[in-house]
């Protein structure tokens, strides 16, 4: 058992830290780049690329650079850290992350080799007015005729869903709920994108018998897959969360050491330097469940159970810490100017995409009496 | 990265598990289990049955009884002690005053003490805490002056743990009032609890019990061979000592076994045609402490891992803040599933009450002093903020 990156992982972090920090080291470059469509920078998404951070989870043969959850786990967190707008996990990690695990082999390289180059973003569009975080389909139906098929239905909010080249859509068939392909400029496909209030991308994406290739073999209920998929996601998104609550922290020490009342800097107020350790209990007790996570998922683990921990605990932290970094700050915690209510914003978010801390904790309660201890070094975590 | 054990260490934690469940006496084990008192003479044969097997010192230096482990076998020998309901080596023996005098002690001291000290053939207690100095140490009264050949101690100690069970009691003393700091005019002096003019009170606790005392010296003579390391040099041994006392001070595998406890308890109880367990309200509360359990557990890996070097981990701090709030959020649960029956508290014959529901809520108020003790959280989070985050 080893809680530390090797050196190719640690260079890895080097590299893209070197890259973030000079793309969003400055927070206004990020501001301006979240004002425009598509709200992330189409260069440093090919700088990624080119860095092979795009291709980083598949499998060689398909374009990728075989890595795994660990390298996915160091980008995301780096990507918290400067909150990074680049749709690493939604376009990568989940939607990419769906085609390697669902699509056939030409599939995999007709998809996944233009994402990792960085010429083709994909999203994965899911998420229905009417249906909360959960794995199946319900508002979109896939018909067949023939071969070939054809969706009709509303999914929303599709995180960067306007400007996706590729759609990866569920959809219900008979069999339950299927993964399809749709191009971005099919016929019958409306998309009408909006910011989020994190400075990311959504999108209303209307199917009006929109033609569409069924992904993989077969129309099996895909719910499995797509439970494993957001496992996936949302362990990176665990680690999205410690970067930006790293920083959300960070900054918040700095002010306190920086900025004068009363005629003395704020840390010599011990009601404001005691709530500022429990952040840091806070942010620890999250870095570990999110690396553990991450380790799980290596090691071929029950991996929904231990993305449900993460996202628990770091739900938790991540309200914690993002409350209190703007209430330590004061008034300008919360505008748009100064960086640290972005972090919060972003928690938020993350907070919210892929199942919040009740949802998890309802999960986890409704197993509780299965276990008399948790082993986080044994079964069934550990492969 | 790396989740798996090593199958030298998958080895080492069977191994250490197999004794734990079989080498040490079974009655002693169902007594922690139940929660009940441990007597003396229980605590003395755990004890001695680990020191035979060579596992009640395994963090002291080879030449003393040592294992010379990492810290994360000491972590496996400690998470399995606690899973297995075996009563803990005695702190103030094995945590505290052995290390301080395989370290600080001169060599007639280390081999007049330290195999006794292993063996709980001394029960050492700490003289430390006195009425005014609390989180406050240093301010200590406690007077120690030298007389020919000897001390003469007077004064008082108070929140003696175990006092009542002492031969000896390890006791920090101020010799030099007139010091311009006030840590560095104290010394550690060692003097059996039967010396003429100590005398022991109990306080009686919360929770009926009596763990507790205050001890009075009132011209305690004590030999100048019984200094341990220098005169005036007793702040820098009680630092060394207090920051043995914070390790495994999370107790990991003690709230693992509660949480596993008020499972089994909360699926006993039966409210409104389905079991305590099945209310979802209390499956997540339950659900929500093992979460937080298992962060902590992580974070406790992760220091014990990568502190080969001898050097803490900035997150260690977080592992007594955090264990103690645990080990008291458990301690409730189990109160709460009692529900009214832990009213029985303090029922005898005659009740119908279970032992378990009786136990509860004594324990959970005398577990308040978890987050006091060893350095309180607020004395943790002033550490947090001022060496870690640089507040």
């Amino acid at each position: 058992m080893n809680f530390e990156f090797d050196s190719e992982q640690n260079d890895l972090r080097e590299a893209v830290r070197g890259l973030l920090d000079r793309a969003y080291g400055d927070a206004e470059q990020r501001r301006q780049v979240t004002k425009n469509d598509p709200g992330f920078d189409e260069k440093t998404w090919g700088q990624l690329a080119e860095m092979g951070v795009l291709g980083l989870p598949f499998a060689e043969e398909d374009g990728g650079m075989g890595a795994g959850p660990v390298e996915v786990a160091i980008v995301a967190e780096q990507i918290g850290r400067v909150l990074a707008p680049e749709p690493f996990v939604e376009a990568v990690v989940l939607a990419g992350g769906l085609v390697a695990a669902v699509g056939t082999a030409e599939q995999r390289a007709e998809l996944l080799a233009p994402l990792s180059e960085g010429s083709s973003v994909l999203a994965f569009a899911h998420a229905e007015p009417t249906t909360r975080w959960s794995a199946a389909a319900q508002g979109v139906t896939a018909s067949a005729d023939g071969d070939s098929w054809t969706l009709t239905g509303v999914k929303e909010p599709v995180l960067g869903g306007a400007r996706a080249d590729v759609l990866v859509v569920s959809a219900v068939t008979d069999g339950g709920t299927a993964l399809f392909v749709v191009d971005g400029d099919a016929s019958g496909l409306t998309r009408t994108g909006y910011r989020t209030h994190d400075g990311g991308r959504a999108a209303n994406v209307t199917f009006a018998s929109t033609p569409a290739r069924l992904l993989g073999e077969g129309t099996g209920d895909r719910t499995a897959e797509i439970e494993k998929a957001f496992a996936l996601a949302r362990i990176a998104y665990a680690n999205e969360a410690v970067g930006a609550m790293e920083t959300a922290l960070r900054t918040t020490s700095e002010y306190l050491t920086q900025r004068k009342q009363f005629g003395v800097t704020l840390n010599k107020f011990q009601a404001l330097t005691f709530r500022a350790a429990d952040m840091y209990v806070s942010l620890e007790l999250a870095r570990s469940t999110a690396l553990w996570a991450s380790m799980v998922a290596d090691a071929g683990g029950d991996v929904v159970a231990a993305a449900d921990r993460a996202r628990l605990q770091t739900s938790r932290a991540g309200r914690h810490i993002g409350k209190e970094a703007i209430q330590l700050h004061g008034g300008i915690g919360v505008t748009a100017e100064y960086k640290v209510g972005h972090y919060t914003s972003r928690l938020t978010a993350i907070d919210h995409v892929l199942g919040d801390g009740d949802w998890a904790l309802d999960r986890l309660a409704a197993t509780v009496g299965d276990h008399p201890t948790v082993d986080p070094l044994g079964a069934p975590f550990t492969g | 990265m790396r989740l798996q054990l090593s199958p030298e260490l998958e080895t080492f934690r069977e191994e250490m598990r197999t004794f734990f469940t079989t080498q040490v006496p079974q009655e002693i084990r169902d007594t922690v289990a139940a929660r009940r008192h441990v007597s003396k003479e229980q605590y003395v044969e755990a004890q001695r049955a680990l020191n035979a097997a060579g596992l009640a010192v395994p963090h002291w230096p080879v030449e003393w009884g040592g294992r010379d482990w990492t810290p994360l076998q000491r972590h496996i020998w400690r998470e399995e002690m606690q899973l297995a309901c075996v009563p803990e080596p005695l702190a103030f023996n094995t945590s505290m005053i052995g290390p301080v005098l395989a370290q600080f002690g001169n060599q007639e001291q280390k081999e007049r003490f330290l195999a006794k000290t292993a063996n709980l053939d001394i029960w050492w207690c700490q003289g430390f805490s006195e009425p005014d100095a609390g989180s406050d140490l240093a301010s200590l009264r406690t007077t120690a002056v030298r007389d020919g050949d000897d001390w003469i101690v007077n004064g008082q100690k108070t929140w003696t743990t175990l006092g009542q069970h002492a031969d000896w009691i390890f006791c920090l003393c101020r010799t030099d009032p007139t010091a311009e700091k006030k840590q560095r005019g104290i010394s550690l002096l060692l003097f059996p609890m039967d010396t003429p003019g100590v005398t022991i009170r109990p306080i009686e606790l919360l929770d009926g019990g009596h763990e507790v005392n205050e001890v009075f010296f009132e011209d305690v003579r004590v030999p100048a061979e019984n200094l341990v390391g220098e005169e005036n040099q007793g702040w820098t041994m009680a630092k060394f000592l207090l920051g043995n006392e914070r390790v495994g001070i999370a107790r990991v595998g003690t709230t693992k076994y509660y949480l596993k406890l008020a499972k089994e308890l909360a699926r006993e109880i039966q409210v409104g045609g389905r079991t305590l367990l099945d209310d979802p309200r209390m499956a997540g509360r339950i659900a929500e402490v093992e979460n937080e359990l298992l962060a902590l557990e992580l974070t406790a890996l992760r220091v014990v891992a990568n502190s080969a070097d001898g050097r803490p981990h900035p997150a260690s701090s977080v592992l007594k803040l955090r264990g103690s709030e645990l080990q008291q959020a458990a301690t409730e649960l189990l109160v709460d599933i009692a529900g009214p029956l832990s009213l029985a508290s303090f029922a005898d014959g005659g009740s119908e009450v279970p032992d378990w529901a009786r136990v509860a809520t004594p324990e959970y108020l005398n577990y308040r002093k978890v987050s006091i003790y060893g350095g309180s959280n607020e004395v943790q989070r002033t550490i947090i903020a001022g060496t870690i985050l640089g507040l």
